[in-house]
């Protein structure tokens, strides 16, 4: 698995066109919800989806998407597709 | 209730000029925003030439965040915002962090992001229907215009697009006026604006209406109502105004450009030699004696007419139309000219962009002239005097401008405009 500061700073990055609470984004930790806390605009989730798929060439398919409102289960998903499985099996 | 309309505000996005101050130096110069596009002549069009408005990057970044411009390929919203938000300016208006439930708009066009719609469809086609992202649906709806506008200026009463191909623009300022002079709202912000580019000009260079007897002189290819007029050329662009009652105008202190005085909105049906492409003369006839009669006028008192006159051969029709509706000819016909000889035919941003040209000629008192007709048609000289038809700048005081624009569909629509005392 990558180092996950260097995910983070990776994932904070590729979200910052799209948070309107720069004040929580600058408070930004693995419990943070993009919705609540960055306010990002529902509609721009999948913009986020997108561009995450662009920057560790991977894709996502509609449930594990789902799954990615918080930047824990981001980081998870991304791991999971990059083959950097914490707890369930290889795809 | 019948409120009087006035009007307080103008935002333009021209190709001869973008804001305000270097639109209203351009049509009193007579300058002419047509260019060459060698993207046009390697996909093998006809015509070359077009009005594209000078819009940088960092004059985008002065009316949209970041956010908003991610992904953005739409120019006929991008035009419409800067000159909607403009003309808000103008009247000394300002984004509201709360709804404003007496503003609306009323911003028309014909299509909307047709580069946008493009990319998404080769998307679709290749099976990547999920890699669009979230921006197809507002950059490509007809209304992403006013959507864009609402939200950016916090309007609460009704937010709209309409559209009526190059009629559009007056007949979205009719639309708001009607709504205010009935007491339904106290602002409207009217315009429309219009793509640039081949995918939306190609029908029209398929149809053979565009000239292409000027790719190598592109500044005189505009020429109506002149005997080598060979047809007209493809423009963009935006125009705004605001609506106001009188009451709310006085109320805010708010600076007058000139009142709305009526209009007429009408069609001819596709009958009496309308068809899908040309105009019924009765239907313009009617639509100009109409907004005669609606706005309590007789049609000596117009000093001024801001034609269509696209510069094809129906120019001479129009001119024909006005003379018999107005039962004016010769030198007593009022004076008459068209921005279209400077920025070509905007086609769904033609009308508003006209109609603050004509607003900007009574409000500083001049006839901006109509470039590249040194070769007046010789059927028009018969109805009316060339004198009626500057070819220079007359610097005159004018109180009454009557606008029409009419459009495919055969549909029409014109309205008076007075001098504010």
């Amino acid at each position: 698995m990558k180092d996950k500061s260097r995910m983070i700073a990776e994932l904070k990055t590729i979200i910052k066109p799209y948070v309107q609470d720069q004040e929580a984004f600058g408070n930004l930790d693995e419990d943070t919800d993009f919705i609540n806390d960055l306010k990002v605009n529902s509609a721009n989730l999948v913009d986020i989806i997108l561009d995450i798929e662009d920057k560790y060439d991977i894709e996502i398919d509609n449930e594990s998407m789902e799954k990615m409102l918080t930047v824990r289960a981001a980081l998870e998903v991304v791991n999971k597709k990059l083959g950097h499985s914490y707890d369930s099996p290889q795809e | 209730m019948n409120q009087s309309v006035v009007i307080t505000g103008l935002g333009v996005v021209a190709p001869n000029g973008v804001g305000l101050v270097s639109f209203l130096k351009a049509i009193q110069k007579g300058s002419s925003g047509i260019r060459f596009y060698p993207e046009l002549k390697d996909l093998g069009f006809s015509c070359c030439i077009g009005g594209i408005p000078e819009v940088s990057e960092e004059l985008k970044r002065e009316y949209l965040t970041d956010l908003q411009l991610r992904n953005f390929n739409s120019s006929g919203i991008l035009y419409g915002c800067i000159a909607g938000m403009d003309a808000w300016s103008d009247a000394g208006l300002s984004a509201t962090e709360k709804v404003d439930y007496n503003s609306g708009t009323i911003f028309g066009t014909g299509m909307s992001g047709t580069e946008k719609y493009r990319e998404a469809i080769y998307k679709v086609d290749a099976g990547k229907v999920r890699r669009l992202g979230s921006t197809v649906v507002a950059q490509t709806m007809a209304s992403g215009v006013s959507a864009y506008l609402g939200g950016i200026l916090g309007l609460g009463n009704q937010v709209t697009t309409n559209s009526s191909a190059c009629t559009t623009g007056t007949e979205a300022l009719l639309m708001g006026y009607d709504r205010i002079r009935t007491g339904q709202a106290d602002r409207m912000l009217v315009g429309s604006c219009s793509d640039h580019g081949p995918y939306l000009w190609g029908g029209f260079d398929a149809m053979r209406v565009l000239t292409y007897k000027h790719n190598d002189t592109p500044e005189a290819g505009s020429r109506p109502m002149s005997a080598s007029a060979s047809g007209f050329v493809p423009g963009s662009g935006a125009g705004a105004l605001v609506l106001e009652s009188l009451e709310s105008a006085k109320n805010r202190g708010a600076s007058i450009y000139a009142e709305v005085l009526g209009g007429a909105i009408n069609s001819g049906g596709q009958r009496g030699g309308g068809s899908m492409s040309a105009p019924n003369g009765d239907a313009v006839q009617r639509c100009i004696s109409g907004a005669v009669r609606n706005a309590g006028i007789q049609s000596t008192d117009i000093d001024l007419i801001n034609g269509h006159l696209t510069a094809t051969s129906k120019d001479y029709f129009e001119i024909q139309n006005w003379s018999q509706a107005l039962k004016l000819e010769g030198l007593h016909f009022p004076y008459v000219n068209t921005l279209k000889s400077m920025v070509g035919h905007c086609l769904a941003a033609a009308g508003s962009i006209e109609c603050v040209a004509s607003v900007l000629q009574l409000k500083h008192d001049f006839i901006a002239p109509n470039i590249n007709c040194t070769d007046l048609h010789e059927d028009i000289v018969q109805l009316i005097s060339p004198d009626k038809i500057p070819r220079t700048i007359i610097k005159k005081d004018i109180h009454i401008v009557a606008k029409a624009s009419f459009g495919f569909g055969d549909v029409n629509a014109c309205v008076i405009f007075k001098k504010h005392k």
